[in-house]
């Protein structure tokens, strides 16, 4: 054990020396490579990082949403449905919700109006009102922080993106054009605080009545309902009862829409890698030419080697630790430019693609969250193929006869 | 389809293999059918040459297949949150009939390129390779077993639906699932599993450190450890995952390689895999001892095979005695639901 050890320590040891000869040609090889894994790794990160961040929010969403559907679109819901809901054995609790959007043409954005639960807005007191679902837990992100505001008639209170679009802030005003036409102007209460910018950014919190003033509400409609359930292995039956006695309501479990979610970022996470899997293609087939493009120094060198009592055996070991080396130096390195890319400049090349478009953007730093997973399959995806392309070149090299290679390179 | 940037790179993994091992046939048929050791001919030079990269294609391959099992096992886990009902990667692997045959198949071809390597090793310790139709036709063995597997595998992944949101309300309605995936896996009686496992495993330890001393009793070595690796594995559902899990009802043989277990599973499947592929081995080599270029050093390697077998399947007894002693759950009578 002890002689195999020393042996592949010589064989590095040889390998780098070697490798370190030909500076050009192999820092080229391991820019390249790096750039690969760079890209494809700053891909996984983002996306991962989103799907965390998404599921962290929607763990403190409502167990159920249900909505009205008419005509196959979302309508107002009756209030009127509420009992029938309440009265389903298992439900905890009903409570409905107002919000809708507001398209302000000014700055071309799409607000997004919501009525917090009333025992928000109730306490008055409070520094820092968290407004989080019960079931979220501790790990669960709180939806917005209202930093000590209090939401009365009359105002408004913002999330950090509106208030950095419109260039306004607290005690300032802000007209609205009403449904009728009429326009009504609001004093902001507070801006949202900023950590949770990724949800609500767009937001504007306003009173119930304002609400219903603004887009011709009556009070026999709201939104939609969130309904909370006690036992989560009841959550798909009280949903399909829901759906039985009401049949124009749409529950939604939140199961589902974590589901959803993940489908979506999965799908976008993969079809950039497939869209990259042609640049790792053409690395591959680069890869494959320079393994197999021997220079007659290195043929001479193998040559030598061999003459001397090398084998082919050894030859492959050799040109192994040179591929390990290049392969885990690029894949270190790419990995650890990628975290910084994304965690660190909040990926600056990517963002267009990944996130969508919109005008009213947030601005937000990703939680760090790298798995074993994610390295892994970078790992499959570019160290892989890496390897098998230059196996046959490596074979190739390693089998020349030491008396034609170096009558070859003579010239 | 789903697509996931895992289960892309698993796809890829099972597409490079199964090419990698058809090249080494196309090679391996030529070997079987035109090899003579005392022929001069040029047609053999290219065949001893051609052996060369044929081992190392196949070392590559026996590498990612290993790392592919663990891989696959990972995609499942990850998927978990797409389809109903599915709680981790048992779930997921009973998504659709190809699952399970999938990870069977990986589990069998990698003993069986493991095998091949031992083989592939001892036959270079001859001068004028001794077993090279031997290891040859088990070559030609193993291939239809990789390419089915990557036929599976991509059925598997191919056909998977996740259940998302639909315009009319949730999926759950749409669908009309009878009921949600069973997760729950089949397991033995935690109690009498631990008595055949500790006595199976003792008498495994106890022939084969007869068979490294006195060199007798190989065959029935390599039977034991096969049998015992299958007697491991059922207790890894039976009980051990029950006090990794500390949870007398969670028998998920996939679970304890998460994260969230300090990721133990590794360790236990890697000393498991190791110790079957040694111990199977012996017995694979056993038939070659009276060869006369391999006589010297033969004899040698297969009692050093049978003590990496050994010592393996002992670090693995270890390691789960020493999971059972440390967790805090007891199983005082048999939970039955």
């Amino acid at each position: 054990m002890r002689n195999w050890i020393e042996k592949q320590r010589y064989i590095i040891d040889f390998t780098i020396s070697s490798l370190l000869r030909r500076k050009v040609k192999n820092f080229g090889l391991l820019a390249l490579y790096t750039l690969i894994v760079f890209i494809l790794a700053s891909t996984m990160f983002f996306t991962y990082a989103i799907k965390k961040e998404a599921s962290l929010i929607l763990k403190g969403a409502p167990e159920i949403v249900v909505q009205k559907i008419v005509a196959g679109r979302h309508d107002l819901f009756p209030a009127s449905y509420i009992e029938t809901i309440k009265s389903i054995r298992g439900v905890a609790s009903v409570e409905s919700r107002l919000w809708g959007y507001y398209y302000d043409s000014l700055v071309s954005a799409n607000y997004t109006l919501l009525t917090p639960p009333s025992s928000d807005a109730a306490k008055p007191s409070a520094k820092t009102t968290v407004v989080e679902s019960e079931s979220g837990g501790q790990s669960a992100r709180p939806l917005y922080e209202l930093n000590g505001a209090v939401l009365e008639p009359g105002t408004l209170i913002i999330g950090n993106g509106v208030a950095r679009l419109r260039n306004i802030g607290k005690d300032d005003y802000m007209p609205f054009r009403a449904f009728d036409g009429k326009v009504m102007n609001f004093r902001i209460a507070g801006v949202l605080s900023s950590q949770s910018e990724l949800v609500s950014s767009d937001l504007m919190l306003i009173t119930g009545e304002d609400f219903r003033k603004l887009f011709g509400i009556d009070q026999s409609h709201v939104t939609d309902l969130t309904v909370a359930v006690n036992n989560p292995s009841e959550v798909e039956m009280v949903a399909s009862k829901i759906k039985k006695h009401l049949p124009d309501a749409r529950p939604i479990i939140r199961d589902e829409i974590l589901r959803t979610y993940d489908s979506i970022f999965n799908w976008r996470g993969g079809m950039m890698i497939v869209i990259f899997s042609a640049a790792v293609l053409a690395f591959v087939i680069f890869a494959w030419d320079k393994a197999s493009g021997l220079s007659a120094g290195e043929r001479r060198e193998i040559g030598i080697l061999k003459a001397v009592g090398w084998e082919t055996s050894d030859v492959i070991q050799m040109k192994f630790w040179e591929g390990a080396v290049v392969s885990l130096t690029a894949f270190f390195s790419g990995v650890i430019l990628a975290y910084v890319h994304v965690f660190f400049t909040g990926s600056i090349v990517f963002e267009p693609a990944l996130k969508g478009w919109s005008s009213l953007y947030p601005n937000f730093e990703l939680t760090p969250f790298v798995n074993l997973e994610q390295l892994t399959t970078l790992f499959f995806l570019t160290v892989v193929p890496y390897t098998v392309a230059t196996i046959v070149p490596i074979w190739r090299a390693a089998t020349i006869d030491p008396d034609s290679a170096m009558r070859f390179t003579g010239e | 389809m789903i697509l996931h940037p895992t289960v892309i790179a698993n796809l890829l993994a099972a597409y490079i293999g199964s090419g990698m091992v058809l090249y080494a046939v196309f090679y391996g048929v030529q070997i079987l059918r035109h090899w003579d050791i005392q022929s001069g001919h040029e047609l053999q030079l290219v065949l001893e040459r051609k052996t060369y990269l044929i081992s190392t294609l196949l070392s590559y391959v026996f590498g990612l297949q290993l790392l592919s099992l663990f891989l696959y096992i990972f995609t499942a886990d990850s998927l978990t949150p797409l389809f109903v009902g599915a709680m981790c990667a048992a779930g997921t692997l009973n998504v659709d009939g190809f699952g399970y045959p999938t990870l069977v198949l990986k589990i069998f071809s990698f003993i069986l390129a493991g095998l091949w390597l031992v083989l592939n090793y001892a036959d270079n310790q001859g001068y004028d390779y001794p077993l090279i139709k031997k290891k040859y036709l088990l070559l030609a063995f193993i291939a239809p077993f990789i390419i089915l597997e990557t036929i599976l595998e991509s059925a598997y992944f191919l056909n998977m639906e996740a259940d998302v949101i639909t315009s009319c309300c949730g999926s759950l309605f749409s669908s009309e699932r009878v009921t949600g995936i069973g997760s729950e896996i089949a397991s033995m009686p935690a109690l009498p599993m631990m008595w055949i496992f500790y006595s199976a495993m003792s008498g495994t330890l106890l022939c084969g450190i007869f068979f490294y001393l006195k060199g007798l009793g190989g065959y029935l070595y390599a039977a034991l450890s096969l049998l015992m690796f299958l007697v491991s594995l059922v207790s890894i559902v039976s009980f051990i995952s029950l006090y990794i899990y500390e949870l007398p009802t969670h028998h998920c043989p996939f679970c304890i390689i998460m994260e969230d277990y300090s990721y133990i599973g590794y360790l236990l499947y890697m000393l498991l895999f190791g110790a079957v592929v040694s111990g199977l081995g012996v017995g694979a080599l056993l038939p070659f001892r009276q060869v006369e270029s391999l006589q010297a050093m033969l004899g040698g390697f297969i009692r050093k095979l049978a003590l990496a077998s050994v010592i393996l399947y002992a670090a693995f007894t270890a390691l789960v005695s020493y999971e059972i002693v440390s967790s805090s759950l007891v199983i005082a009578y048999e939970v039955v639901y």
